[in-house]
């Protein structure tokens, strides 16, 4: 489930009615602002930026109310510190209901869908729930706090390279460009024909044929638990995953629910 | 063209004197732009922000890879225009960053 929110939106004025903002100071605001979980415009023209989510204006203008900035709170810098500027957003933020800075986990998968097959794999392979179906058949993340961190376990699996992790070390998990060369190398490292008890690799190819088989072999429980280990203790073992990905992994019990849930999914999405 | 800059606040991906220099560049130009804190979260959250933001034409984006950044947009629901030119600052320096950027006339976000 997706906690969805907005973010708490600063003007930082420059226009009519108000004297530049020293860049210095500006950059001190910008980056306390935005280490803090704003999002901010530095505006240097008469028009604010068209959004509801604008709360305050901020800069060198006078205390009084200026009915330019109707509807929104007007934060004079003269005679405040930085500290005093961002403790009032906090306390502009603190009543309304909006992200909450840190409360998330910077972790999760992102598809290309310009290299995604809609094959089903990542589905089938994540035992956490990070992935869905579309009303529409189509894989997407649905689940983003489930995933655990510092694993990219899904995107090795991936046979198109198609799973980015914007903030993995290197590429092309990290999104760049993927070569020739990265989907070889991808496909040779994890096969996920093995992981899942059989030849299915290039069936998972043909769709419409494939569907109906494509995960049966994983009525086999032991075999597939005992693949699906071997599979993962190579990532592990290969610095892919952490180590606690492994070690919090369910019991086989749930992880054959979660499978043959995953392939109840995938199943009804390719028919 | 409307400037965007990703402060990445919640993982040290990019380098911390690429992303400091970047911005106090912004703030010296005397050019409008628009800061937020991660685009990351944005799209996590779906952040309807990103749909506001995505609805404008001729974004100057710095941020990560080209690649990612597209596709978070995309999977907040708010595509980015085909227009939108992304600066990597994972891979270029401050200057390089900063001319890619600052080298064409900007508008207000």
């Amino acid at each position: 489930m997706i906690n969805e929110a907005t973010t708490f939106h600063v003007v930082l004025y420059e226009g009519t009615d108000a004297t530049p903002i020293p860049a210095s100071r500006k950059t001190a605001l910008m980056q306390s602002l935005l280490e803090n979980g704003y999002s901010v415009s530095s505006v240097v023209t008469d028009s604010l930026p068209h959004t509801p989510h604008t709360l305050a204006v901020v800069g060198n203008f006078a205390a009084t109310a200026n009915p330019r900035f109707a509807g929104l709170a007007q934060q004079p810098l003269a005679d405040f510190s930085d500290d005093q500027v961002i403790a009032k957003m906090e306390t502009l933020r603190a009543e309304r209901p909006m992200n909450q800075p840190g409360q998330w986990k910077p972790w999760f998968p992102v598809i290309d869908y310009s290299r995604c097959t809609n094959c089903m794999q990542c589905l089938s392979f994540c035992l956490f729930d990070v992935y869905g179906v579309s009303k529409e058949g189509k894989i997407q993340v649905q689940n983003n706090d489930n995933c655990k961190t510092n694993c990219p376990a899904c995107s090795r699996v991936c046979p198109e390279v198609a799973i980015m992790f914007p903030k993995y070390a290197s590429g092309p998990i990290n999104g760049e460009p993927v070569s020739e060369a990265d989907v070889k190398r991808e496909s040779m490292k994890v096969d996920i024909s093995a992981l899942l008890g059989g030849d299915i690799y290039s069936r998972l190819r043909e769709r419409s044929d494939a569907a109906k088989s494509r995960f049966s072999k994983e009525r086999d429980a032991s075999k597939a638990l005992a693949e699906r280990k071997k599979c993962l203790t190579k990532l592990v073992t290969d610095g892919f995953i952490p180590a606690d990905v492994l070690a919090s992994l369910p019991s086989p019990e749930e992880i054959q629910r979660r499978a043959e849930a995953a392939a109840a999914k995938a199943q009804a999405a390719l028919q | 063209m409307p400037i965007l800059y990703c402060r990445c606040a919640y993982a040290q991906v990019i380098p911390a004197e690429t992303k400091d220099g970047v911005l106090a560049r912004l703030c010296e130009s005397g050019q409008p732009f628009t800061g937020v804190a991660d685009l990351c979260e944005m799209s996590a959250r779906r952040d309807p922000r990103l749909a506001e933001l995505a609805q404008q034409a001729g974004w100057k984006i710095a941020a990560c890879h080209a690649r990612a950044v597209r596709w978070l947009f995309h999977a907040a629901d708010a595509p980015l225009p085909d227009d939108a030119a992304i600066v990597n600052l994972r891979e270029l320096d401050v200057e390089a960053a900063t001319a890619a950027l600052l080298d064409s006339p900007t508008t207000p976000p």
